[in-house]
């Protein structure tokens, strides 16, 4: 992806104290992401891709976590910042929006408020004047009658108008980057489709980039210029979206990809499925993490593997540098 | 909108009707004794208990016994005190209850602020000393006797310590009505104020601290957060807010029981002639259609303030004023 | 996605609940003090015949005012001329802080109040865990059964501990006492006579019963839609079975929490009662009936009435600090709603 760098974050590692020590959830994240770029975080829940919004964010708020490495937006670091002046950024330059719009929203005051309280914490504007952005921007997120829907409390409507009021409220103040956290994930398939198009047009009608936190491959395919896939709270492979899902590199991403339901072709009787759960964050083991679970593991797995470039990739794997990359798979029309 | 009120009422009625069920039971049908000789009181002349017989119908079956109760207290209101020679109940009611309305409700007024201030500082200081200094004086509050507590204040601010510049402001037990001598009531009620809010104090603190604990959690803080409020505005507009439902529903059912007569043991303490002296001297001369009375009120002031403690509810919780 | 913090430390070792639950109780510093303050207070006031007897050297129960009592091997008259130009009269004897000679003094009849604490704090102490005991079979008889069978038996239930709850606790308590007090109670052949301690312990435990059933009745409800209930439900097992093996040990936990914290409330309406003196009745004493003597006293010699108090409230106190730890232990709290 051209363009400037928005965000650079190297080394990310946001460390929580389970049971009286601080365990790693997330350890040594790093990526880019360039402006009007869309980019995907993918993982199994516990992989550490919530956590890591939340760190950028600034929202980790646990007694005794620590967060360290370096998270720079607009060439500006983050991790260490003020309190004061990381509230200014949020919501006004970096929003996020949640997965489940129903419990999102607080249900004592309407939408509309809620959106107008946004405006007013980041600008000096009227009452009057907020609520008629708040209702400008309800209806570019193609809320019908938008005028009504901001007198609504968030019970009072549907899951889809919810998520796209949250879309709405994040975009309040023109963000540079919205983070989505699962944004689809309590939404049925229709509804799912048309906030995924709404989150494309962001970068043509707001320039903002966006990243994409969610569990479904299918999901990245259609929405992500670039992937990030985390497994246990460590980097296991990024590049591409095309790429990664033509030739993946990691055998946890071809795994992830297999278990997609093809479109074409016959069925198979039984989508493969990865045998086991990742382990828990106090239990990675010292070797790579995907181990246990991994078909191809053989001893030199009992080293933590570094990333390295594998094709338009990085992989966390060392099936590429022993020369014996997985082999290209199968690419689904939609992402060809 | 209709139906419910309607489905509202009638609840309310019922309730009502049920706690003058339980009422008359708990007085006319323990099994023991003879309510005769409870209602004419000890040492009653066999006229008086005849006469009390034949207008109670206790000769009659219990339905009939209870139809009698009911419109003694409510339809022709002569529901009669043989004890104390003949004085009429209800209205001896409607004299006290001014003076128990003051107490609660100037207790209440302290309870609530002192109560919000301690659970919004635990809650924000959550873990720390100041937490949890605050929470386990919220359950010292809790602990304490009311009783108990009342004569120890009266001990230090109207004997022990009465001459020290501190409490020599401090009147004699009493009470000064309102309308007379506005300044005068202030002083003579603010020691019972104090004593009758500790406890409440102590358990609103504690049932608030815990509920803005729980609301943190929520995803709409997250969200509230996320979008660049301050601390302070996030814990008091998002999450105080919110969590106020439950105390507000706490709140109603305490100041009604209060109201009701459960301020009983303060005022008997501190010599305030309300509802609940009233009770008390009722006890002290086994005096049961004046208990009974009062009970019965109690019971009603109860039931009203349930009514509207829900239409606050609606006020507060959209969600509520949408599903009923 | 679930909090970080919500993976168990514990998930590999199979510990069992209560085990667990006793091990962190026994971490919470706080809530072991008010555990061992439980226990010292207990053992001595079991220990109040003993004290009376052999160290006290009185008997708590007979008036002594005409008596006197040996300091610095001189005898010193229980009544004394007071001070106190309010009152006129004979005080009793205040503190000597000797245990040989009215610890802490005598109350308006000359008795030793050291001894009568004890023999008060036994009564109540005894009172209180009896009606807690009470209240939480009852209520969990009322909770498990309106929670378990619903419909129709379930409204029924619930509306008579609404209107129940809706009388102040308080004065439902009294109006039981005043009605049972004066002529005892009559059960068919039974004869509960006014001074027995049975009737404020059922009364206790009667007007707190709605409080108590009402988390259980909750506890139940959501257990009986637990998928293993359902199971056994859809495998033909008799409800009594399945209220015994799986609805039962589920719910003790709820139980369990609960009972230091009904004590505690039985504690404080048990000294009100008798501060109205129609609670525990003379000769028999309490530390509300103690309180009640004091009442008297007050101005002359508080510590008859303020040495009472300040045994309930360090007393109930522990028994809510206990409670705390308790339903933390427990994750009583937590264990009925999960977040997904």
């Amino acid at each position: 992806m051209e363009g400037d760098t928005l965000l650079a974050v190297r080394d990310l590692t946001v460390a929580l104290p389970i049971g009286g020590r601080l365990v790693p959830i997330v350890e040594s994240v790093s990526f880019t992401l360039g402006a009007r770029e869309i980019l995907g975080i993918v993982g199994e829940s516990g992989s550490g891709k919530s956590v890591t919004s939340l760190a950028i964010m600034g929202l980790i708020d646990v007694p005794g976590a620590r967060v360290s490495g370096s998270v720079r937006f607009r060439g500006r670091e983050l991790v260490g910042l003020a309190p004061r002046t990381y509230r200014a950024l949020r919501g006004r330059e970096i929003a996020m929006i949640f997965q489940d719009p129903m419990t999102a929203f607080t249900p004592v005051y309407t939408v509309g408020w809620q959106i107008d309280e946004q405006i007013r914490a980041h600008q000096k504007i009227s009452r009057k004047e907020a609520r008629s952005r708040t209702v400008r921007l309800l209806g570019d997120m193609g809320v019908p009658d938008p005028e009504q829907v901001a007198g609504r409390y968030p019970h009072q409507l549907s899951g889809g108008l919810r998520q796209r009021a949250m879309i709405a409220m994040a975009l309040s103040c023109n963000p540079a980057l919205l983070i989505a956290d699962e944004p689809t994930t309590a939404l049925d398939v229709t509804v799912q489709a048309q906030i995924l198009d709404l989150l494309r047009g962001l970068r043509r009608d707001y320039g903002s980039s966006v990243l994409l936190i969610t569990h479904d491959m299918g999901v990245v395919a259609e929405t992500c210029d670039r992937t990030l896939v985390l497994y246990s709270g460590l980097v296991a492979e990024r590049g591409p979206t095309g790429a990664l899902f033509a030739r993946p590199g990691h055998p946890y991403t071809a795994a992830l990809l297999d278990s997609i339901p093809p479109l074409h072709g016959p069925r198979p009787k039984r989508l493969p499925s990865i045998s086991g759960s990742p382990p828990t964050p106090d239990e990675r083991p010292a070797g790579c993490p995907f181990a246990l679970r991994c078909t191809h593991v053989h001893e030199a797995c009992a080293v933590r593997p570094p990333l390295v470039a594998c094709g338009e990739q990085d992989v966390a794997c060392v099936l590429p540098t022993e020369g014996r990359p997985l082999p290209p798979r199968f690419v689904p029309e939609f992402c060809a | 909108m209709v139906t419910s009120v309607l489905w509202r009422l009638g609840q309310m009625l019922f309730v009502l009707v049920g706690i003058s069920v339980l009422v008359f039971l708990v007085f006319f049908a323990t099994p023991g004794a003879d309510p005769t000789a409870r209602i004419a009181g000890r040492n009653a002349s066999p006229e008086t208990m005849a006469r009390v017989r034949v207008e109670y119908g206790f000769d009659r079956p219990l339905p009939v016994q209870y139809a009698r109760m009911m419109e003694k207290l409510f339809v022709t209101r002569d529901l009669t005190s043989y004890v104390n020679r003949g004085q009429k109940v209800v209205p001896e009611i409607l004299e006290a209850a001014p003076v128990t309305v003051s107490l609660v409700s100037g207790a209440a007024v302290i309870w609530v602020v002192l109560s919000v201030v301690m659970g919004v500082i635990a809650a924000a200081l959550r873990g720390s000393w100041v937490d949890r200094g605050l929470m386990m004086l919220g359950l010292v509050g809790i602990s304490t006797p009311v009783f108990w507590l009342g004569q120890v204040v009266n001990l230090v601010t109207q004997s022990r310590y009465h001459e020290s510049w501190l409490f020599s402001w401090v009147p004699g037990l009493g009470y000064v009505p309102l309308t007379e001598d506005p300044l005068g009531w202030f002083r003579v009620l603010l020691l019972p104020w104090l004593t009758l809010a500790v406890l409440f104090v102590g358990i609103y603190s504690r049932v608030l601290r815990a509920d803005l604990v729980a609301v943190q959690s929520e995803d709409f803080m997250r969200t509230a957060r996320a979008k660049g409020l301050s601390p302070v505005r996030v814990l008091l507009v998002h999450g105080l807010r919110t969590s106020m439902i439950t105390f507000v529903s706490l709140f109603g059912l305490d100041f009604a029981q209060l109201v009701g007569g459960g301020a009983l043991l303060t005022e008997v303490v501190f010599g305030l002639q309300g509802v609940g002296r009233l009770t008390y001297q009722g006890l002290s001369n086994l005096d049961l259609p004046l208990i009974m009375a009062t009970v019965m009120y109690s019971a009603v002031f109860v039931v009203v303030a349930n009514a509207a403690v829900d239409m606050v509810y609606a006020v507060l919780d959209p969600r509520v004023r949408d599903g009923g | 996605m679930t909090a970080p913090t919500a993976t168990s430390p514990f998930a590999s070792k199979p510990v069992g609940p209560w085990r667990r639950a006793g091990r962190r109780l026994a971490r919470d510093r706080a809530a072991m003090t008010a555990l061992l303050v439980l226990l010292v207070v207990t053992v001595g006031c079991l220990l109040a015949p003993l004290y009376a007897r052999d160290v006290a050297h009185t008997d708590p129960f007979t008036s002594n005012v005409a008596g006197s009592v040996m300091i610095d091997g001189r005898p010193v008259d229980i009544m004394q001329p007071n001070d106190n130009p309010l009152h006129l009269g004979l005080s009793p004897i205040g503190p000597t802080w000797r245990a040989s000679a009215d610890l802490l003094g005598a109350d308006s009849q000359g008795r030793d109040l050291a001894a009568r604490l004890l023999y008060g704090g036994r009564t109540s102490l005894m009172i209180s865990f009896c009606a807690a005991a009470l209240c939480i079979v009852l209520a969990g008889m009322v909770g498990i059964v309106a929670g378990y069978v619903g419909g129709v038996v379930d409204a029924v239930l619930s509306r008579v501990m609404d209107i129940m709850w809706a009388v102040p606790v308080y004065l439902f308590a009294i109006s039981l006492s005043i009605v049972t007090v004066s002529q005892g109670l009559t059960l068919g052949p039974i004869t509960i006579g006014s001074d027995n301690l049975l009737i404020p312990i059922c009364i206790i435990a009667l007007v707190y019963v709605p409080y108590a059933a009402r988390p259980v009745r909750g506890r139940v409800m959501t257990l009986r839609r637990a998928e293993f209930v359902t199971a056994a439900r859809a495998l033909g097992v008799p409800g009594y079975r399945i209220v015994l093996r799986d609805i039962l040990p589920n719910v003790t936990g709820t139980l369990v929490v609960l009972a230091p914290l009904m004590m505690a409330l039985a504690m404080m309406v048990e000294s009100a009662l008798s501060f109205l003196s129609i609670g525990v009745q003379a000769p028999g004493a309490s530390w509300g009936t103690i309180i009640q003597d004091g009442e008297g006293l007050i101005y002359t010699r508080p510590m008859v009435a303020v040495a009472p108090g300040l045994a309930i409230v360090i007393v109930v106190l522990s028994l809510n600090v206990l409670g705390d730890g308790m339903r933390d232990a427990l994750d009583v709290r937590d264990s009925g709603r999960e977040r997904v």
